[in-house]
């Protein structure tokens, strides 16, 4: 059978653009080389809905951010979909900083994020006692808000899914040949044809071009990320998310909450060759926490609940890297940074229109008229959580409250998880204060034999 | 389950079963036990060696032979024990506290006059650790190792290296060696080891190098540990290969409640402020065990959770002193904790301040009031992993009491 999309990686962009093309009425098969969607760059972000109000004038970046903005406050109440509306100021702390406000204002109208405002050091604490007097002046963008980074893509998989789509995880591209009609793509899990490739292959965007198309358009440099997540008690500290005067390279460490309840700092911007290891220094990580007490002096002493490292896929030039090759029926979505999880509906939409003008006349795929839109789980803390409801079995996971009828759920789940990881970003369980020290061995029996990548390995001891 | 209590007691170990079976036997007609795990008896559950219970039951226990006692006793004193019951709010009232559970069927409240947190401890975790490296799966603290040697028979390696020296990491060698795994060694940033030296001849015995001074320095791996990199007291790097860590000590209270319920915490302890009657900073909420400082003995615990008991039921009955006249306690250099931090009145409640060192010294630990009139001293020589007891000394003028070390006093 050929199909008529294949999407490589199951990142936020591949799991968004499977929906729209499902969505059309396309076939569509979904290769993913790790165990789950979500398992590379994806995993790791600041969880900010963006209004691109600092993106670059005039740039499909600036484009698909606000259109993925729009598109996500339309859908997310039907798919269940958190909102946290904290805002966001950009703080300037010192006279430099404060002189480019004006520039970032200005950018932010020219953006058509036009109700922005500007704070002086009384209206921002005013606004957030706990910050340090040393906040000179701020920009305010109202409608920067906190998503759950992990379950709209959930839902999107779970739509695109039902609508006939096809997933295949632990599928990692090696090759493939184009016949003029249709793609071979060969994989580690076996050969499959399809009319269309779309490469969103994230962090191996370049690779996968080079082995596919013989030449790389871009090419990766994968930045690094290391976040400090805060205990719950921090969350009530800090309501807005407070940003940075951004430099040319990176938006800058951000402090702000997470839907799940917490206060997160982060991330640095750290140039690396490797595209697999993400990890922590500790040193890095102590430099987080001060830059976060310096920002919210309370947060001295705040225990730690979380550190984790991510990389994300920078490229050698800013702009997001897109690329069509009309003759070998070819579209990559690459080079998509931090902004992709505000963006990846917008580039969805704009892969479909990319395809349209490729193949010159409209695919005579019908649009799936009434699109079945099942809610998934809540996780935000800012609406309720299995918990407060009858008959959730026990309490599993302490710290962050995970039911046992909500794990129990995801695993038996239209698209259950492929590792603990996934496990962990469905639920929650495990990503609290003690990290699995009560609940972890607990975890373990409830998903055996159900993942891809077992808790416990086959020669563990016994 | 009553929705109006004399006493709730959150948490089901040492400390909270015994203060809620000294609070029955002191005639408190309404008490309410609540634990969030499916079964009470706290962390000793999963200590499957002894010695458990030689003080409070004449004879040598397990952990789970123990807990079992600890639990069959309070059903004997009546103890309605909840179990599977997580305190989700706090709502402070005139008479009490309004207390906001989620249980198996769903939400519920009760109102009780006093609360008592007995929420315990847990081992500092790798985030906590700010720990380099891989995020891969199999670093796990002792709780985890002891819980899946307990529930699954199944450990998540085989090889594990063992981070810690404390009394737990030496339990953490006999969980993983009865289960069939061989720990590859034994580290420590500390330049000796924590627990008591003869202890460490049975990791010798078995042939596991035990490395102090030594921090990790990397953690490699994808989806499972395969090696750390470890740096040693003269800076050289060493890889070994493994396929898990067990992280394990570094205990720290488990204050998310006392967090939640609003109360003072004390940065030293990481536990909440409380006085010598156990009374945190709100008036109705009490706290006993190891949620007051990193960490004690099982029986210790229930010797604290009586003690408490007993200041709980002279509140209900005549009133405790004043909490607005408290003598704080400040903690010199050189002292990790004290607790209490607030000494309401001398009289009656804990008869000592519970103290820790940083470092091992030998001279005076004194007590000074704020024009530095000594109040009391002690002579001591003493290791951080030792606890040191100062007989409660009143308090001077600007109620402070000043904790220093002093090579003479």
């Amino acid at each position: 059978m050929t199909a008529d999309i294949l999407i490589i990686g199951a990142g936020v962009v591949g799991c968004a653009t499977a929906r729209r093309f499902a969505l059309e009425g396309a076939s569509v098969i979904l290769v993913e080389k790790g165990a789950d969607i979500l398992s590379g760059a994806s995993k790791a972000n600041s969880a900010i809905l963006h209004t691109g109000f600092d993106a670059p004038p005039g740039s499909t970046e600036l484009a698909c951010m606000q259109a993925g903005y729009a598109e996500y406050l339309d859908i997310r109440e039907r798919f269940n979909l958190a909102l946290v509306e904290t805002g966001a100021m950009v703080v300037a702390w010192n006279e430099a900083e404060e002189a480019q406000l004006d520039a970032i204002e200005a950018q932010a109208r020219e953006n058509r994020v036009s109700d922005v405002s500007r704070l002086d050091r009384a209206a921002i604490l005013a606004r957030e006692p706990n910050l340090s007097p040393a906040a000179r002046a701020a920009l305010l963008v109202p409608r920067e808000h906190v998503i759950d980074p992990w379950s709209p893509f959930l839902a999107y998989m779970i739509q695109a899914k039902a609508l006939g789509a096809r997933f295949l995880f632990q599928t990692e591209v090696t090759g493939g040949q184009f016949d003029g009609e249709a793609w071979s793509v060969e994989t580690t899990n076996g050969i499959f044809r399809a009319r269309t490739v779309i490469n969103c292959a994230g962090l191996f965007g370049d690779i996968v071009e080079q082995a596919l198309l013989g030449e790389a358009h871009f090419s990766i440099h994968p930045r690094k990320g290391q976040f400090v997540v805060f205990d719950k008690a921090a969350a009530a500290l800090v309501k807005t998310i407070i940003l940075p005067v951004p430099n040319e390279r990176t938006k800058g460490v951000v402090l702000c909450q997470t839907a799940f309840g917490n206060l997160l700092v982060g991330p640095t911007a750290e140039e690396q060759e490797d595209r697999l290891r993400a990890t922590t220094a500790s040193d890095t990580l102590k430099a987080l926490i001060d830059k976060a007490v310096t920002m919210v002096p309370a947060l001295e002493h705040m225990p730690v609940t979380a550190t984790y490292a991510g990389l994300r896929p920078a490229s050698d030039k800013k702009p997001y890297r897109i690329r069509v090759e009309p003759d070998r029926n070819w579209i990559t979505l690459g080079g998509i940074r931090s902004t992709g999880l505000t963006a990846s509906l917008g580039l969805a939409a704009h892969a479909l229109e990319l395809y349209r003008a490729m193949v010159g006349a409209k695919p005579d795929w019908r649009p799936v008229a009434d699109p079945l839109e099942s809610p998934v789980p809540n996780l935000a803390e800012n609406r309720p959580r299995d918990w407060s409801k009858p008959d959730h079995g026990a309490i599993v996971c302490h710290c962050e409250l995970v039911t046992e009828r909500e794990i129990r759920e995801a695993l038996e789940g239209p698209l259950p998880p492929g590792d603990y990881g996934g496990l962990r970003r469905r639920t929650r369980c495990g990503m609290g204060r003690c990290q699995g020290f009560h609940c972890q061995a607990r975890v373990a029996a409830m998903s055996e034999g159900r993942l891809r990548v077992p808790m416990v390995p086959e020669g563990g001891a016994a | 389950m009553s929705a109006h209590l004399d006493v709730a007691v959150i948490g089901g170990g040492p400390a909270g079963l015994s203060a809620a079976i000294e609070l029955k036997r002191q005639g408190i007609a309404r008490v309410g036990l609540f634990e969030r795990e499916s079964e009470a008896g706290g962390i000793p559950r999963h200590c499957a060696h002894p010695p458990f219970g030689l003080r409070e039951f004449g004879r040598l226990l397990t952990g789970p032979g123990y807990a079992r006692r600890l639990v069959a006793l309070a059903r004997t004193e009546d103890v309605e024990i909840h179990c599977n019951n997580s305190i989700v709010g706090f709502e402070y009232q005139n008479s009490g506290v309004k207390l906001l559970i989620t249980t198996p069927a769903g939400l519920a409240h009760i109102t009780a006059r006093r609360v008592l947190l007995a929420t315990g401890t847990r081992e500092t975790t790798r985030a906590g650790r700010l720990l380099p490296g891989e995020r891969p799966l199999g670093v796990i603290n002792t709780g985890a190792l002891q819980a899946y040697a307990h529930m699954e028979r199944r450990l998540p390696f085989e090889r594990p290296v063992i981070v810690g020296t404390e009394l737990v990491s030496l339990s953490a060698i006999l969980t993983c060696r009865s289960m069939g795994a061989y720990p590859v060694a034994m580290i420590g940033e500390e330049a000796e080891v924590l627990a008591r030296k003869p202890l460490f001849l049975y990791p010798r015995l078995l042939g596991l190098p035990v490395l102090t001074g030594t921090r990790i320095v990397d953690i490699e791996g994808n989806p499972r540990v395969s090696a750390v990199t470890v740096e040693g007291p003269d800076g050289s790097h060493r890889r070994i290969a493994c396929d898990g860590i067990v992280l394990s000590g570094r205990f720290t209270p488990e204050s998310s409640l006392a967090r939640l319920a609003g109360l003072g915490i004390d940065p030293k302890t990481g536990g909440p402020i409380i006085d010598n009657f156990g009374r945190t900073t709100h008036p109705c909420i009490f706290a006993a065990g190891n949620l007051l400082r990193p960490v004690e003995t099982a029986g210790w615990c229930y010797r604290e959770g009586r003690l408490i008991a007993r200041q709980i039921l002279r509140d209900l009955q005549e009133g405790l002193p004043d909490a607005s006249q408290l003598g704080e306690i400040q903690v010199g250099e050189g002292i990790r904790y004290a607790a209490p931090q607030r000494v309401a009145s001398p009289s009656g409640g804990m008869d000592c301040l519970q103290l820790r060192l940083e470092r091992p010294f030998d001279g005076w630990l004194t007590a000074r009031d704020a024009t530095g009139r000594l109040l009391a001293r002690e002579k001591i020589r003493s290791r951080p992993e030792r606890r040191i007891l100062l007989p409660l000394p009143a308090s001077g003028p600007e109620n402070l009491i000043r904790l220093s070390l002093e090579d003479r006093a």
